[in-house]
């Protein structure tokens, strides 16, 4: 970018009319080269996913296809380990644990959002004596490593009767997302303009008044955002999944766990793959339609930190 | 219209019997690969055919990532039904702490000590005087598995010992092959590890260092020696870069790699193979020098429970597990060796039938999981696979590390 | 703000404090609790349960709280006269001790370090390009950020393929006519923990990369054209200019990828299980394995412990840096 020639190109400028320029070049070359190292990931997944297992021992990753099969993806999504044989009541499919990911995921995403908005708008236009030390506590939680708390939540939950149960497992997602999007809704309302507050206050309209009224509907943007990151992170999760629910409750992750690291001789590469699209399939689809709202979200929310 | 229904329901309560038992039951293990989960369906199965529902909780990624899921549902006052273990010191803490029920009525009544081969093994499931697991199978570790191909295309005959082995060495590299197969997961390399030890040392000197904890022993040159066969095996095994073992016993299968030292689970993968034992592949006990097996293996458990409809089928399921049919169906699959010693075990394949005569011949030794404790078990994981990878650890430095860790063993 | 100002202390702001509740218990039971509960077990020779830290005698059966008969757990401080469980700093010297240990602190140090300056840089460079009013801004946008989408088991998996030495980027090199090409990360001991950025850097840098983005987009228009007018070049404008007014959103990317690289664990268990040997041992694993794996819950929170009193010196030094440099924003 150094380049002496681009310097009166500031982003700014007006789009420049010719395409081939020195700096268009430069410009979607480097993007071009950078987009193939993100791409190229993806891209392994899906080959390998519809090759078998003979095409996957001899050829290289990058290679076509030249017999597309689907095998792959009905093993996974159906049952990686049984092999021929009937399991009987021992499957192993990703399709067991769809709808769970889903019974999970929805309650978790809607509770840990409510509280957190609740908690960044207090933070944020409410302050109160200490609140900016629970704040930075928080804050520390966002670095302590899950699996130190293992045992204590489990015996919390355990006093509390929630464990194994849906509500414990909704609880924990809700404290661990706690932190970043605690961050995210309090810098987000102290970017609303402080007169719009002040407004309503001399209406006489009260914290939760001001909350619904005002704050909420200017909102959109970064509820978006934190809808995008819980809805990745809990669908991803697989240590709270697995320890704080019950076998037959057990989400998705769990089958890809076991897909994954239940080696059948050779690594299955492409039953690996085709279980990790299924899985993924959930958050990749919710970027690819809301990346635009997510940067607009993020731009609202962050940059007046 | 309402007779039809007096009927449906009548026929329901006489259908109900017939079911006798109905309880969901879930039983949590980390067997997931193909020969475990085939083996694992048996008990499913039979248990099943009872009329209680087998919840299947396998968490796969081995011991070390199911275990704390087990011990976090059984502290937390929600148990599964039943789990596995393995066979030794894993469960110790949660019995004394009164959270696993007691079998030794059921035990007693079965009559568990009069069958249960070696009898050893009902020792690491008895707590003072009670009994609190069930074992289900036999492993030993102390094998190498070697292709025949692999050495066919090295031009040498199949190694009947270790030394016969290491000699053939160059001539594999020449051909190609990789001598001595080894995942990267560091029980691996400790297992081999132990393998040489109990195969290259007298049994006094062995017993010295695991059961009493000699450091001494342990650092003397009759474990130089161990050390120095276990220097040559990392040699051997350059080359062989796999993580998990089955993908190490695979190198044997398809004869990319000659050998594996291993435990006798790998059976299992050359089974599901197509392989024949004593045709396409050979097992040494004892790497062809001291034919002594351990009795490690995996027991199953059942965390104490208010429900009493639970605790019954619990019962039903421990005493099915012990059960001969239950015991040569899912020893055959999972490649292990029953725990009973009355039941007819002539479909077993070749490599099966040698550990079955060394066991009926009393050289058994107990596993390293009933010698030490886990933190001890993954300290000597650590210091193997150290050894294993980095070639400018010293075979003195790796001795002396071992020492002290047994001085310092609990 | 004004209403900060305000008298009458306690019942001032009602709602406010009840609103926070879930906050207060979370940050006082859940992390100050937890944090606690790691620090005081850290000093006791517990194995696989917690033991607690003095032992009661018989003599003094203190009445027991009811979950405690029901087969549950006590983990509460419980005070007695036997000290049969504390160890003191036992714990500790056997860390400090330990190959692993020292091994993980290097490991997670260059990772950090790495990853810490890559993703800064990379981010921005990124974030930049993109707001040079390109045209499919929305496409690279979305191929920079999907990888965030992905587990880091996922991610982790797909790069030990990618990685596979036999089938994947150096057999690839090597068929084009390198053949001593040799890049094989995820085996050779000496470069693992680089195998495993390549991995962290592609799942991460794309939600950075937003971030910048979005800071990029709130500078004003007049600032640009203003260095324009006085031909300023452009790489100048940036670093003098953008870059100090971008301080808040680099606190948050701070706060994001700092916790990121303490927390490192699951991609280094799906990519390389911290092999090979020991090479890509990172601290969490450490404290996950000898707890779990070794059932040695005192050896663990010793390096829990340890771990946690550098985040308390990171995230108090962090705010006070920005503090020093961020001038007159006051929030985080």
């Amino acid at each position: 970018m150094s380049d002496a020639t681009v310097t009166l190109e500031g982003p700014s400028g007006p789009k420049p009319k010719k395409y081939f320029t020195r700096r268009n070049l430069f410009l979607y070359g480097t993007l071009i080269i950078i987009s193939a190292y993100y791409l190229l990931p993806l891209y392994v997944m899906i080959v390998t996913s519809l090759k078998g297992m003979p095409e996957i021992r001899l050829g290289n990753i990058f290679a076509l296809p030249s017999n597309i099969t689907f095998e792959a993806w009905g093993k996974a999504w159906n049952g990686a380990s049984c092999t021929g044989d009937d399991c009987g009541p021992v499957s192993r499919g990703l399709r067991d644990g769809f709808m769970n990911s889903v019974i999970i995921t929805i309650p978790s995403v809607i509770l840990s959002i409510a509280i957190a908005s609740v908690n960044g708008y207090a933070l944020a236009n409410w302050r109160f004596k200490g609140s900016n030390m629970f704040f930075t506590i928080l804050i520390f939680g966002a670095f302590i490593p899950y699996q130190v708390m293992i045992y204590p939540i489990v015996l919390l939950l355990g006093q509390v009767g929630l464990y194994t149960k849906l509500g414990g497992l909704i609880v924990v997602h809700t404290i661990f997302g706690m932190p970043i999007l605690t961050l995210l809704f309090r810098n987000y309302f102290v970017s609303i303009p402080e007169e719009l507050f002040k407004a309503a206050r001399v209406d006489g309209a009260g914290f939760w008044g001001i909350f619904f009224k005002i704050m909420l509907p200017m909102s959109l943007p970064i509820f978006v955002v934190a809808i995008i990151l819980q809805v990745t992170g809990i669908w991803n999760d697989f240590l709270f999944g697995v320890i704080y629910t019950k076998p037959g409750n057990w989400p998705m992750t769990v089958q890809l766990n076991n897909i994954v690291n239940s080696v059948q001789g050779v690594k299955e590469y492409n039953v690996n793959m085709a279980a990790t699209i299924l899985t993924g399939i959930v958050p990749l689809v919710i970027y690819f339609f809301s990346g635009k709202l997510f940067v607009r979200g993020i731009a609202a929310g962050a940059v007046k930190g | 219209m309402n007779y039809r229904t007096t009927l449906a329901a009548l026929a329901a309560s006489v259908a109900l019997p017939l079911s006798a038992f109905a309880t969901e039951l879930e039983v949590t293990h980390w067997w997931t690969s193909g020969g475990e989960s085939a083996a694992v369906a048996e008990f499913a199965k039979a248990f099943e055919a009872g009329g209680d529902t087998w919840i299947d909780g396998a968490i796969a990624g081995g011991g070390g990532t199911a275990r704390p899921i087990m011990i976090s549902r059984i502290i937390g006052g929600e148990p599964m039904g039943a789990t596995q273990f393995n066979t030794g010191r894993q469960a110790e803490e949660l019995i004394e702490a009164g959270l696993m029920l007691d079998l030794t009525d059921l035990a007693e009544a079965e009559g568990w000590a009069d069958f249960v081969n070696p009898t050893k093994l009902l020792d690491a499931c008895t707590v003072d005087g009670r009994i609190y697991c069930v074992p289900v199978n036999i492993h030993s570790a102390q094998w190498i598995w070697m292709s025949h191909a692999a050495f066919e295309a090295a031009g040498t005959d199949v190694p009947a010992n270790w030394d016969e082995f290491v000699a053939a060495g160059p001539a594999l590299r020449e051909a190609g092959i990789v001598p001595l197969a080894m995942g990267q997961q560091s029980w691996q390399t400790n297992l081999a590890f132990g393998t040489l030890a109990v195969a290259l040392t007298s049994s006094e000197d062995w017993e010295a260092v695991n059961i009493d904890k000699d450091a001494d022993v342990a650092r003397s040159p009759a474990y130089t020696r161990v050390f120095e066969a276990f220097d040559t095996a990392r040699k051997l095994s350059v080359g062989s870069d796999v993580n998990d073992w089955n993908q190490a016993t695979n190198m044997v299968i398809t004869g990319t790699a000659a050998a594996q030292i291993h435990g006798d689970w790998a059976q299992g993968e050359f089974q599901v193979a197509g392989q024949v034992a004593g045709v396409d592949y050979t097992c040494l006990p004892g790497l062809g020098y001291n034919e002594v097996l351990d009795t490690g293996g995996d027991a199953f458990y059942f965390p104490t429970n208010d429900d009493p409809e639970i605790t019954a089928a619990q019962l039903r399921l421990a005493s099915l597990m012990i059960s001969p049919e239950v015991q040569v169906s899912f020893n055959l699959k999972k490649g292990s060796l029953p725990v009973r010693g009355d039941i007819d075990m002539s479909s077993a394949n070749d490599c099966m039938q040698k550990g079955l005569e060394i066991l009926a011949s009393g050289a058994i030794l107990p596993s390293g999981v009933q010698l030490f404790t886990e933190d001890t078990n993954n300290q000597f994981n650590d210091l193997m696979t150290a050894f294993w990878n980095d070639h400018s650890i010293t075979v003195a430095e790796v001795q002396a590390g071992y020492a002290d860790i047994v001085a310092n063993a609990d | 703000m004004a209403h900060t100002k305000r008298p009458s202390q306690l019942f001032r702001n009602m709602a406010a404090k009840i609103a926070a509740i879930p906050m207060i218990f979370t940050t006082l039971v859940v992390f100050v609790g937890c944090t606690g509960w790691t620090v005081v077990y850290s000093f006791t020779k517990s194995k696989m349960l917690p033991k607690k830290i003095f032992e009661t005698t018989e003599l003094f059966s203190i009445p027991t709280p009811s979950w405690l008969s029901d087969g549950s757990l006590d983990f509460s401080y419980i005070s007695g006269i036997a000290t049969k469980n504390f160890v003191g700093l036992a714990q500790y010297e056997r860390l400090w001790n330990s190959d692993r240990w020292l091994l993980s602190i290097e490991n997670i140090a260059i990772y950090g370090i790495c990853s810490l300056v890559f993703t800064f840089v990379f981010g921005f460079i990124l974030a930049a390009l993109l707001d040079q009013k390109i045209r499919f801004e929305n496409t690279f946008r979305t191929i920079f950020l999907y990888p965030f989408a992905l587990s880091f088991i996922v991610t982790g998996l797909v790069w030990q393929w990618i990685l596979n030495k036999d089938h994947g980027l150096q057999q690839v090199v090597r068929d084009m006519g390198f053949e001593n090409f040799n890049f094989n990360p995820i085996y050779d001991a000496d470069i693992v923990m680089y195998g495993i950025l390549i991995a962290g850097l592609w799942q991460g840098t794309g939600l950075i990369m937003c971030l910048m983005l979005a800071g990029l987009r709130g500078i004003d228009e007049d600032i640009w054209k203003a260095a324009r007018i006085d031909g300023i070049p452009m790489w100048k404008t940036y670093i003098y200019i953008v870059i100090p007014m971008m301080k808040p959103i680099f606190a948050t990317t701070l706060v994001l990828i700092a916790s990121g690289i303490v927390k490192l664990y699951d991609l280094v268990v799906a990519q390389t299980s911290g092999g090979p040997g020991l090479a890509s041992e990172v601290p969490a694993k450490y404290v996950y394995d000898l707890m779990f794996a070794s059932q040695n819950l005192g050896q663990g929170l010793a390096a829990s412990t340890m771990m946690l009193t550098f985040v308390i010196v990171v995230v108090i030094i962090i705010p006070s840096i920005i503090r020093a440099f961020g001038g007159k924003k006051n929030h985080v």
